[in-house]
């Protein structure tokens, strides 16, 4: 260890999830972060703090973005980046999870990225392996990483947390992002709505703090910020609403519903947008209001920030073992 | 220059606001303008055209929750037309029409068409209920948001439930979030399939295929359970037997938005009257036995039952005239909903103006509809009757196109003579042709 060693920021070893962070852990990670979206916007973008270091993207979904985010994080703090495409097998998934993290693990990683169809699998996997892991999104449990670049543009653009205004607008049901948000944003002092029809609002869903709007237009009067998040087509499937044309002209975000939130209100998606379901494209397209490409861009900055957090840890604790 | 009718001399009633007097009422512009005891108690050369009630009940005009009609579709059977022409002479002035056509109305653009076409042909009004579940199926909720802002008033599978929970718990979630009615048919369709009647003694003498009411209340606990579970507001079409009635006596007390009809069939008929094989009064749910028929005017003289309804189902001969088992459900009912509903008042179970309140404003405060009262500014639908009036059921004098009524020969007392829908007379008795 050097004299240099810079402090630490996360308690944990690994980032599972937001519940469970401090105020003061997300605030220490979206102030690195900035630091990062300094590097990024530079021409030398290559920064050696994780020289020597191993990171394995293990995704059993595909993501091509968040794939890419994370690789890019890791190439430009200078670790070795393995990209592995898991198929999703069937069979005994237990079981094939915890081969597959043993056999990563005897390959000594030092930070493992994992997306995981099924809540919790990346909890699991992480009480198999000594490295750090990341949950880059698990089933309807959490995205941490999703709602730290979004807390990060917030703030970029000049929002305090405290007492603002949140709309989360909906799958909420099955969306770890909004979960993620939910409690960031609620740990960060901001009030947070929720607004989807009944079929798609979790059990309890008020249990969390949040304020529940299943009409669209009362949910968005006097927002500071509209989520949207991606309606899944499988959900017109399996009915729990009759149809895009039907979910567009009650919750879909356009001109007229957006109005109703408060002047200079920012309209954020975690892509991939469906244009004409959940957002329309005259909404979408406003660089004005969306600052979609600016959560990309975050993205980025948000995920060295963390990698550079949890290899701190590694350092600290005299890592290999 | 505003056009005016006078009522005089008329007993008033009001079940809204449980007025019952001898009084007038006045319509201006198809509107009620005004009404009370002292108004035209005395003849004035100055009134406008004034028609002399002599005591006659006037009252607000039917709502009838449950009519099935063929058009689109089966247009032979009944049309929309014939349907309010038959509602006309029942005193009833507001039908609400199933989805039960072909197409299905699961459609906005459908929804459109039958007001459109309500508009044009029909002499009462028209109120939509839309398909709960594409083309009745049972699998996919309807685009409820939207049928709701086309003017479906409420929604339903008609004449079949949900057999799959599911579904059905998605569909009462997600009219709970547009604060759509949902009015459910009770009938488990697995205990129920291929029954032509209630199981019992009288089935099994008749070698008749049966079904027991719990086919019913299976369908009614279940179906309280989910709106416990969902906030959906729930009306029950129609119920038939006393566990189906304990149970949502029950789910109300415990604070459930739910409601409940009952057919006129199931309150003046039980399974005896299906005598020899008499296929017009093969229904669905079947009639029950005298216990659960009593148990029904019980639950409407107590006010537990909240609605009473014709269920009105045109047949042609082609489906009735056949062997009992092959017949087709239903009966025709717009004309003898009154009389039916009076003989709970005559036989001495519950007063005149809460069994009127079963016919008009119930109905309207469940569909959220605005008549079905006697207030000042609200449309005149308007039906003027002589409760005691006796007369035998004659299915060749009924308005309807089809005649497959229930209740052949049947002796009531009360019915019709005038009605009238935004102040315009729909049907005068007394201008009826002579058969």
């Amino acid at each position: 260890m050097t004299s240099a060693a810079p402090a630490p920021i996360l308690q944990s070893s690994h980032l599972l999830g937001i519940e469970g962070l401090s105020a003061s852990e997300i605030t220490g990670l979206l102030d690195l972060a900035e630091e990062y979206v300094k590097l990024n916007r530079a021409a030398d973008k290559k920064a050696a703090t994780l020289r020597g270091r191993t990171q394995i993207n293990l995704f059993f979904e595909n993501s091509t973005r968040t794939q890419s985010s994370f690789e890019l994080a890791g190439k430009r703090l200078g670790a070795d980046v393995l990209n592995m495409a898991v198929k999703n097998s069937s069979v005994a998934k237990g079981e094939t999870l915890l081969d597959t993290a043993a056999t990563l693990n005897a390959m000594r990683p030092d930070l493992l990225i994992v997306r995981h169809q099924d809540s919790g699998a990346v909890e699991l996997l992480s009480r198999k392996v000594d490295c750090c892991v990341v949950n880059a999104g698990d089933g309807s449990h959490e995205h941490p990483t999703q709602a730290l670049l979004d807390a990060l543009t917030i703030r970029r653009r000049g929002r305090k947390f405290e007492g603002l205004v949140v709309a989360i607008c909906g799958d909420i049901a099955h969306s770890r992002v909004a979960r993620s948000n939910i409690h960031l944003l609620s740990r960060m002092g901001a009030r947070v709505r929720l607004i989807a029809p009944r079929t798609l609002l979790p059990a309890d869903a008020d249990r969390f703090g949040c304020e529940i709007f299943t009409d669209m237009r009362e949910g968005l009067k006097g927002v500071d910020i509209v989520m949207m998040l991606r309606l899944q087509l499988e959900r017109m499937t399996s009915a729990l609403v009759p149809s895009t044309r039907e979910y567009f002209h009650f919750y879909g975000l356009d001109r007229e519903k957006l109005n109703l939130a408060k002047p200079g209100a920012l309209v954020m998606h975690p892509g991939p947008m469906n244009r004409g379901v959940e957002i329309d494209s005259d909404v979408a397209d406003d660089l004005e209001v969306s600052v979609i490409q600016e959560q990309v861009e975050n993205g980025v900055a948000i995920r060295m920030a963390v990698l550079d957090a949890l290899s701190r840890n590694l350092a600290k604790a005299g890592r290999n073992t | 220059m505003t056009k005016r009718l006078a009522f005089r001399n008329a007993r008033l009633i009001d079940p809204a606001t449980g007025l019952d007097t001898r009084g007038g009422l006045l319509i201006e512009n198809g509107k009620i303008a005004d009404l009370g005891a002292k108004l035209f108690n005395t003849a004035d050369p100055h009134d406008p055209e004034v028609i002399d009630c002599k005591g006659l009940v006037l009252a607000p005009g039917l709502i009838d929750m449950r009519v099935f009609t063929g058009e689109p579709g089966s247009e032979h059977r009944e049309t929309l037309a014939s349907a309010s022409e038959a509602a006309a002479a029942g005193g009833v002035t507001t039908i609400v029409t199933m989805p039960n056509t072909d197409p299905v109305i699961d459609e906005a653009a459908l929804v459109d068409f039958i007001k459109r076409r309500a508009a044009a042909t029909a002499k009462v009004r028209v109120a939509p209920m839309a398909a709960l579940t594409h083309a009745l199926e049972g699998e996919r909720m309807t685009e409820i948001g939207l049928l709701r802002e086309a003017g479906a008033v409420a929604f339903t599978d008609g004449d079949r439930s949900v057999p799959n929970t599911r579904v059905l718990r998605r569909a009462l979630a997600y009219a709970a979030t547009h604060g759509a009615l949902v009015a459910g048919h009770a009938e488990d369709p697995d205990l129920s399939n291929g029954a032509s009647m209630t199981e019992g003694e009288f089935a099994t003498r008749l070698g008749l295929p049966g079904a027991p009411p719990a086919a019913e209340t299976i369908i009614v606990e279940r179906d309280l359970r989910l709106v416990e579970l969902t906030g959906a507001r729930y009306h029950f079409s129609q119920i038939s037997c006393r566990a189906s009635l304990e149970a949502i006596i029950a789910a109300k007390a415990r604070g459930l938005p739910v409601t409940c009809g009952v057919s006129a069939h199931h309150l003046t008929m039980n399974e005896l009257d299906v005598g020899s094989y008499l296929t017009f009064r093969k229904v669905s749910p079947p009639l029950r036995s005298e216990a659960d028929r009593a148990a029904m005017v019980e639950g409407v003289a107590e006010g537990h039952i909240d609605v009473i309804v014709s269920s009105h189902d045109p047949q042609a001969a082609d489906t009735k005239r056949l062997p009992f088992a092959a017949a087709a459900y239903g009966a025709v009912g717009l004309e003898t909903l009154l009389p039916a509903a009076l003989t709970v008042v005559h036989n001495g179970h519950a007063s005149l103006i809460d069994v009127m309140k079963t016919v008009t404003s119930t109905p309207a405060q469940i569909l959220g509809l605005e008549g079905g009262k006697l207030a000042k500014g609200l449309p005149a639908d308007l039906v003027l009757f002589d409760p005691e009036e006796p007369f035998i059921v004659d299915a060749d004098k009924l308005h309807s196109r089809a005649r497959n009524t229930a209740f052949e020969g049947r002796k009531f007392q009360g019915r019709a003579r005038m009605t009238f829908v935004g102040g315009e007379c729909v049907f005068d008795r007394g201008k009826e042709k002579m058969h």
